[in-house]
């Protein structure tokens, strides 16, 4: 039997980035994936003949460009296209546009409220400020601060210094947007209802926690630390769908060598004597390394994959006390056409890019309550967008292809599990909302592929559902991601890792996760670093 | 243009008086103005109906200081307990009630497993709220700025972090930002149990159980239970009023002149520097140190006026978050009400209504939308069973704080207050069925009344929102969290400021302190 | 559903329909909302013109606050550094404002137009800031940019061509001064200011007289020399009169991002506008600490050896130790000087500092570098008479 260097299991984005990076340091790696394509939840499936869904993650921005560049992943065919514009519905026919031009954003801010077009401006600046303080952080390892090693104290240091030196005003800002509802925040800066509304979508995004509850408006920096070409916060598609990043991260780890084996799910890491030994299938085939990274949700990982008794007590009740909930549902629809909407000329710039439908922040905190009530939004948060204005591959030319991320959609109804007759009564809230704004979305339907947690977790792996791999509150970001005393990569038992989006940091077609492990799986293993440091900003 | 003195404090609510009390007792002259015709501020007792007084606002004590009744001498002075160490009871639709003290929680049907959790819970947070505990005797320290004290302040805070231990500091750094409503569900099973619980933690705020930093007000309230007595809730005799009168009487003993009925029009000002007070009589009194005892919002753009300070200070205090939730209702009783499943010697503690973190978490939600709770959770007192004082011979007064009563009620309180206290008084008779038939009188203060009746911005008792956005250095706001203001020679020394609200003194204490330290002429 | 203004890519100023017509190189930049010409035809003419003769600029992007009420006074001395109490009606005065840090948000003039009714001209725009201010002020604030169109007349025959439009008595206008004239059934306002450092005159009026502003201009201007300019032309003279401009020579407080990057009056040669002696006015505490502590940086204008334009040079002190950055440069035509202005690190721009910048220059791509050495100037560049002679003479 062949012993690999190290198994990764879990062909996601991080999965594969990890494994690309040991591969480039010579290892000789295998990536194991339990569904028959790779990707995990980054992928391009065609469902529906002629039609390609980005069925998962829709939009990218946050994919680190030190990878995408280091791995030559350009080689391997994948673009990320920016788009531009964003459109909120009104209930009252009206709609605020999203224009991309500073000019052209302030008039249409100014035609809802004057002072807010000026506000925004104090608004950009301040969160762009702490969007520069927090990317660096993204390509590095958490500090223990429990730690006397010096590794971890020069880090907390260097954190510690960084946030130092930005004055005592702007340090307090800092600690106040942190803890902060986004609600709260936004309401420091705008008056109008609707610009408000706009923008405190990024701040609950994939978040179980609704926009007047406190920490949310960090959520919403997640959501604007990435950037496209160096346009901090800016957002694009990858043409020919999410899964082009997968497959050019697939083909960037085989050219170093490595080896991907589908329809191969883990059914538990082998631990002897404390350390990792390799991985035993669901079909009972073993596959033998030292090392071992998990790509799985921190819950899949520790209680699926593992064997209590292999684990320390605390880690085990770390890993059932883990916030994973899921919040959210996904609809992919195949359209005969491009639909026009009430408000808006047809084929309008500003539906190129994201459209909403929800336009106060009550709506939105309404909807929260309906999943905090056990049940989906009747009046949800949708995140829509139809890529195929801009990627001409992934529909038949003049059909049109629609993505719409649904806030909130629990992972159970009422505490049952989701019937196939509740899954289809949520994708119709859904529809229904759309429709009301347009006269002919649900004539252009041709295909529809609803998702709601149960879904996502049955095809994904993702546990209830949760496309971050874990809550992004304060108990579980940064050093506290997944666990206190576990946020570096390491697992608990000897030659095992994690490398997934519920380690720092954190969820998002991101890479940084898989990246940062990988260094220090490298570190560990006394091998040549292969990671690239992060761009500076300054 | 009458005397001078060296400090002038307006309000004289409890911080006010501890504050002014310290400050004489150092030999300076101060003069107290209080706007109402008593002191105390939202610490007093009075009449609501005729033979029937009630602490009007704060109804019992758990986290006032001992040092503060030491070293103000507040025993000698008249304070007197009619009880301490009050159990909290959280009552139970089936009259299968909890009784919860500092380390334990009895009740029918209680597992084990909660029993152990409960204690083990309260300890764990209770070394948590002791490092908080220390940062509340010490102004807070502000970042960045190069300052032995405040650098030195820093260090025994990371120290004290440091000195819990690595599994206590991780768990620290892990739920310290974090909602109540989470961290219950990973060690308690009892919905009852951790009703009550999350109800401590949101009593007061603006804040839902799920709401992150509800572990954060959690512990401020734990700090009650750390003092060297260890009472963790007392009520005094003669209501919340005794308290403030031997305040005033200490405060008097000190030499401190109090003026009542006399509110304030404005801080009188040389350019940024502070000269006096003009009162709403015209009647300009001076001095070099002003101390105000107001919330921030009222200080600064009611009676400093925002065109005195700098417009980014006034912006910051204009977003201080202090809209009330609460509301407060007064019940004057025929005889003991008779609550399901509560013997009557357990009648004098502390009853909660809080069956279960939804029921809170669900009545906070109404709140968010400018509704009040249709079915409210409540903390309830009657002090009449300690305290004979306060009701003719054989009647009853009941208290009872009520969660949420939005400050801003979209549908108007005039026309809806008396429908929100039928609401109340039902609710109250669905755990103790005959109470309709004692009650012989009524009043409900919602935030707006207590907003009036206090002079609080918002109807906020704890004089702004205790989040980690408004903490330490950030309370009130960044720039006046050391007391002193942009407004050279005045100061604050309420509850908007740092450690916070409730009747606890150390805002007063603290605020005396700094105020010897900055202006060291006699 | 209609196409909103936001739909257009940029607007038209209301003198569109001439400018355009004028504007032979079609060169054209966004400035704010709107389309303006960077050069109509020949930058020297149009350089000259404004030393020379009668130059016309398209003022319509400037941000423009209209501020009433019985508080305005006080209200705009708590907002400026500078005293705004002496103020009177028909007087303009130059100001900066800054934040509670003491870094400047901008700099621009406020004309008190009659008695309670003042406007704010800036090319940033403000409105958040001035209605946080507004709070305890009864004062009403408008964003009015939309509303009043100005043109820049300026250059030594800018008042005949004005007297020549009719405008009796223009030329008794003192610099800072304004005064209101009857033209085409409305109200034409004409203040005494610029930004060229020459004679010259601002006119405001309503849109929808723009186009007949603009012909009775040139018309009386013809004999004058009268020509339009563009952007281009007008940084140069404003470079020679010493002008900062936000967004080029300083960073607005509101748009930094990166801590310390704003700057205080003091730090950019604006001592004259910090007063104190008044109330509280935004920046104070910071400014006064300031002046006791001293300033980070100073704001220097320098005059450059050699005639090789200094722009976005370093500036090195005689160690070869980077010392500061040239924020704007040019070579003055009427000075002849290679002029510069530039943030020095503290100390350095004393005036005997031995500072260079370093120049890169090409011929036919053959590039060059030279470290020029720099001598720090007083006053303006070019700072002639006529700029303050009252009325001015014929020329």
């Amino acid at each position: 039997m062949k012993k690999y260097d190290a198994i990764v299991i879990g062909a996601g984005h991080n999965g594969l980035t990890n494994a690309a990076y040991l591969a480039k340091a010579g290892l000789d790696v295998l990536v194991l994936e339990k569904n028959p394509y790779i990707g995990g939840a980054t992928v391009s499936r065609s469902l529906y003949e002629g039609w390609t869904y980005s069925n998962c993650s829709y939009v990218c921005s946050l994919f680190r460009p030190e990878i995408y560049r280091d791995l030559e992943l350009a080689r391997y065919g994948l673009q990320i296209i920016p788009y531009e514009g964003g459109i909120t519905f009104m209930k009252n026919g009206d709609y605020f546009g999203n224009y991309a031009d500073d000019e052209r954003h302030h008039r249409e801010i100014a035609r809802h409220s004057k002072r807010d077009a000026n506000a925004y401006h104090r608004y950009t600046a301040d969160v762009s400020r702490q969007t520069r303080l927090i990317r660096p952080f993204m390509m590095r390892t958490p500090p223990d601060p429990t730690s006397f090693k010096p590794r971890d104290v020069m880090e907390l240091i260097y954190i510690i210094k960084t946030y130092w030196d930005l004055g005592e005003e702007i340090l307090y800002d800092t600690i106040r947007f942190w803890t902060m509802s986004v609600g709260d925040f936004l309401d420091e800066y705008f008056e109008s209802s609707i610009i408000k509304a706009h923008l405190a979508g990024a701040g609950i995004i994939g978040t179980a926690l609704g926009v007047y509850s406190p920490g949310t408006a960090y959520v919403l920096l997640h959501h604007y630390m990435g950037d496209v070409d160096g346009t901090i916060g800016a957002w694009g598609f990858a043409r020919g769908g999410m899964g082009s990043i997968a497959k050019a991260l697939a083909d960037a780890f085989q050219s170093f060598g490595g080896e991907i084996k589908v329809d191969a799910g883990v059914d538990k890491i082998l631990v002897s004597n404390g350390r990792v030994k390799g991985v035993v299938l669901e079909n009972g085939d073993e596959y033998h390394a030292n090392t071992v990274v998990s790509n799985l949700d921190p819950k899949r990982t520790f209680l699926k994959i593992m064997e209590e008794k292999d684990l320390p007590a605390d880690v085990v009740k770390k890993a059932k006390n883990f916030k994973i909930r899921g919040s959210s549902g996904k609809l992919n629809i195949s359209l005969d056409g491009m639909p026009s909407f009430y408000a808006i000329p047809k084929d309008h710039e500003l539906l190129k890019a994201d459209f909403h439908f929800i336009d106060s922040m009550e709506r939105m905190e309404r909807a929260y309550d309906d999943w905090k009530n056990g049940t989906w939004s009747k009046d949800p948060y949708l995140d829509t967008l139809i890529p195929t204005q801009v990627d001409p591959t992934m529909a038949p030319p003049g059909k049109h292809m629609m993505t719409i991320f649904v806030q909130y959609c629990p992972p159970k109804v009422e505490g049952k599990d989701w019937t196939d007759e509740q899954r289809d009564a949520f994708g119709k809230t859904v529809i229904d909302q759309i429709s009301e704004y347009s006269p002919d979305f649900k004539d252009l339907i041709l295909h529809a592929e609803i998702r709601t947690p149960r879904e996502m977790e049955n095809e994904v792996g993702l546990t209830e559902g949760n496309i971050f791999h874990g809550e992004l509150t304060m108990d579980q970001l940064l050093f506290n991601r997944p666990f206190p005393g576990y946020a570096q990569y390491r697992g608990p038992v000897k030659g095992m890792y994690m490398s997934g989006s519920g380690t720092h940091p954190g969820g998002g077609v991101m890479g940084a996760p898989g990246a940062n492990s990988a260094k220090e799986i490298l570190r560990d293993l006394r091998r040549k670093n292969t990671v690239p440091e992060a761009f500076s900003d300054e | 243009m009458s005397k001078q003195y060296d400090v002038i404090i307006i309000g004289a609510g409890h911080n006010g008086l501890v504050c002014a009390t310290y400050l004489a007792k150092t030999g300076r002259s101060v003069l107290m103005v209080e706007a109402n015709k008593q002191v105390g501020g939202a610490a007093i007792t009075r009449e609501f109906s005729p033979g029937y007084s009630v602490s009007a606002c704060a109804h019992l004590l758990h986290l006032f200081h001992p040092q503060i009744v030491s070293d103000l001498s507040l025993t000698n002075h008249g304070l007197k307990l009619a009880a301490t160490d009050l159990h909290t009871i959280a009552l139970a639709a089936d009259g299968d009630h909890l009784t919860l003290t500092r380390n334990s929680v009895n009740g029918n049907g209680l597992s084990a497993s909660d029993r152990t959790a409960y204690s083990e819970f309260q300890n764990k947070l209770r070394r948590f709220a002791r490092i908080m505990q220390k940062t509340f005797m010490v102004r807070p320290p502000r970042l960045v700025h190069k300052n032995m004290t405040d650098l030195m302040n820093l260090a025994k805070l990371g120290l004290s972090v440091r000195m819990l231990g690595r599994d206590d500091m991780r768990e620290l750094l892990r739920i310290g930002a974090i909602n109540i409503f989470d961290v219950l569900q990973e060690d308690f099973q009892s919905e009852l149990l951790k009703g009550v619980m999350g109800f401590d933690a949101v009593l007061g705020s603006n804040l839902g159980p799920r709401s992150p930093n509800t572990i954060l007000t959690y512990l401020y309230r734990l700090t009650g239970q750390l003092h060297s007595n260890g009472s963790a809730i007392s009520v005094p005799s003669g209501g919340m009023g005794a308290v403030t009168s031997s305040l005033r009487a200490a405060a008097e003993a000190a030499g401190v002149e109090i003026r009542t009925d006399m509110p304030v029009k404005q801080v009188l000002l040389d350019v940024d520097t502070v000269t006096g007070i003009e009162t709403n009589s015209g009647e300009q009194i001076n001095s070099a140190i002003v101390v105000s005892n107001a919330d921030p919002k009222t200080t600064f753009l009611k009676l400093v006026g925002a065109r005195n300070i700098e417009t980014g200070f006034v912006r910051r205090i204009d977003n201080i978050r202090m809209q009330g939730k609460a509301a407060k209702l007064h019940l004057a009783l025929d005889g003991k009400p008779k609550f399901k499943g509560v013997d009557e010697n357990q009648l004098g503690h502390r009853i909660v209504i809080a069956p279960s973190l939804t029921y809170v978490e669900r009545a906070f939600d109404h709140s968010k939308y400018g509704e009040y709770s249709n079915h409210p959770a409540m903390e309830i007192s009657i002090p009449t069973i300690h305290d004979d004082s306060l009701a003719p011979t054989g009647k009853h007064v009941l208290s009872a704080i009520i969660q949420y009563a939005p400050y801003d009620l979209r549908a108007g309180w005039e026309s809806q207050r008396e429908s929100f206290k039928q609401l109340i008084v039902d609710k109250l008779a669905e755990y103790a069925p005959g109470i309709k038939d004692q009650i012989s009188a009524s009043e409900l203060m919602v935030p707006p009344d207590i907003e009036k009746e206090f002079n609080i911005h918002g109807g906020h008792w704890h004089h702004g929102e205790y989040t980690l956005d408004q903490f330490m250095m950030l309370r009130p706001v960044p720039g006046a969290a050391q007391y002193a203001t942009p407004v050279n020679g005045l100061y604050l020394c309420g509850a908007g400021s740092h450690p916070g609200g409730g009747v606890m003194g150390l805002a007063g204490r603290n605020a005396s302190i700094e105020i010897l330290l900055r202006e060291k002429v006699a | 559903m209609t196409v909103r203004e936001a739909d257009k890519r940029v607007l038209q100023t209301p003198f569109h329909s001439r400018t355009s017509a004028l504007c032979e190189t079609n060169l054209w930049s966004p400035w704010k909302a709107y389309t303006v010409v960077d050069c109509y035809s020949v930058l020297t003419n149009e350089y000259f013109a404004i030393r020379n003769a009668t130059a016309v600029f398209d003022l319509t992007p400037m941000t423009k606050y209209r501020i009433t009420g019985k508080d305005g006074l006080a209200y705009l001395d708590k907002l400026m550094t500078r005293k705004m109490g002496k103020l009177s009606p028909g007087r303009v005065m130059y100001s900066v404002w800054c934040n509670d840090l003491g870094h400047v948000l901008d700099d621009g003039t406020v004309f008190h137009l009659k008695e309670n009714h003042w406007r704010l001209c800036s090319q940033e725009r403000h409105l958040d800031w001035l209605l946080a201010t507004a709070m305890g002020f009864d004062v009403d604030i408008d964003d009015e940019t939309d509303d009043v169109t100005g043109l820049a007349v300026q250059g030594p025959t800018s008042c005949q061509t004005l007297k020549t439009m009719n405008l009796q008595g223009v030329e008794n206008l003192k610099p800072f001064q304004l005064k209101y004239f009857p033209f085409d059934g409305t109200e034409l306002m004409v203040s005494r200011t610029g930004f060229t450092g020459d004679l010259g005159y601002e006119l405001w009026i309503a849109p929808a007289h723009a186009e007949t502003l603009w012909d009775a201009l040139f018309a009386a201007g013809k004999p004058y020399g009268i020509l339009p300019i563009g952007t281009h032309a007008l940084d140069i003279v404003r470079i020679e009169a010493g002008f900062i401009q936000a967004g080029v020579d300083f960073v607005p407080a509101l748009e930094v991002v990166r801590a310390g990057r704003g700057r205080s009056p003091f730090e950019l040669g604006l001592d004259w506008l910090v007063q104190f002696d008044k109330p509280v006015f935004n920046g104070r505490k910071a400014l006064l600490e300031e002046k006791e502590k001293g300033s980070r940086y100073r704001f220097v204008r320098l005059d450059v050896e050699g005639n090789k334009p200094a722009n976005e040079s370093f500036i090195y002190n005689g160690k070869k130790e980077i010392v500061g950055h040239v924020t704007s440069a040019t070579w003055s035509p009427s000075a002849k000087m290679n002029i510069a202005l530039a943030s020095l690190d503290m100390p350095w721009g004393r005036t005997d500092d031995e500072i260079y910048t370093e120049v890169y220059y090409n011929r036919e791509l053959q590039w060059n570098r030279l470290m020029a050495r720099c001598r720090v100037v007083g006053g303006a560049f070019f700072d002639p008479p006529r700029r303050r002679k009252t009325p001015p003479l014929n020329y």
